[in-house]
């Protein structure tokens, strides 16, 4: 039984960090700042939300167990609203996004 | 009254979970510092609906694993694309219309566009949020308004 629940976590951990990359690689990868804060949002929901999973399974029917489930809550609720607030804040101060329609222009003129 | 009942257990529990001591003591003090928390916060006039929305409680059961699906899903798909090397984004910006009624469901709606991944709520209006999408497959799945009547729903009528 402990052995399944080991396998179960540790795919979950595995899985989250793997996310975790893939949300970085993205941040490096997009072209301009919106895209970016979209690849940085695959990081704090699935990355973030799988490794706590994980973590969750190996701390068993603890009061640890609640404090992660706290701390899976807290994300649900401030990673939007700062992603929110940031992308307020840049639209406000006139940054631009790269549009698809603008995009098409400037590389097909 | 129910809701400062409900706060102050809300912030007992909480100190006994941070606490993890069961000492007379400790329950004692973590019980006379959720009352003076509470105390405070009526002094204030912040105990309501609007910060303590204990009245939306069972539904909650209901949207939440339909929103953790969808931002599994979309989580993915952005994965996918990210991983992608020819990089396939169509970025979009879209006025997306907003049904809910209360604060509490506008914002339920706005934090969940955030969440899920490959939708972002840049501004908020009245009865509008502007999105800005990172496909236009995604901005076209907001527009479609599922999640709109889900959070309405939610929301409940009153």
């Amino acid at each position: 039984m402990t052995a399944i629940v080991d396998i179960a976590s540790w795919a979950c951990l595995v899985c989250g960090g793997i996310f975790c990359v893939i949300g970085t690689l993205g941040l490096v990868r997009m072209p301009d700042f919106f895209t970016r804060m979209h690849a940085a949002s695959v990081t704090d929901t699935l990355g973030a939300g799988l490794i706590l999973a994980g973590l969750v399974m190996q701390a068993g029917f603890t009061l640890i167990a609640v404090k992660l489930l706290i701390i899976g809550l807290l994300i649900l609720f401030t990673s939007p609203t700062a992603t929110h607030a940031l992308a307020k804040a840049a639209f406000v101060r006139g940054v631009k996004p790269v549009l698809a329609a603008n995009r098409s222009e400037s590389s097909n003129p | 009254m129910s809701y400062i009942i409900s706060l102050t257990l809300t912030l007992f529990a909480f100190w006994l979970l941070l606490s993890g001591l069961f000492t007379p003591f400790l329950i004692g003090s973590g019980l006379c510092s959720a009352l003076a928390a509470v105390f405070v916060a009526r002094r204030m006039d912040v105990v309501d609906r609007e910060s303590h929305p204990i009245h939306l409680g069972a539904r909650v059961l209901a949207y939440w694993p339909w929103l953790f699906k969808e931002i599994v899903k979309s989580a993915w798909d952005v994965s996918r694309i990210i991983v992608n090397p020819r990089l396939p984004i169509s970025p979009t910006l879209i006025r997306v219309k907003t049904t809910q009624k209360t604060a509490v469901g506008v914002v339920t709606y706005a934090n969940s566009i955030t969440l899920t991944p490959g939708t972002i709520s840049v501004d908020v209006k009245q009865g509008e949020i502007l999105v800005h999408a990172l496909t236009c497959e995604g901005a076209a799945g907001l527009q479609s308004g599922e999640m709109d009547r889900r959070v309405t729903r939610f929301e409940g009528a009153d």
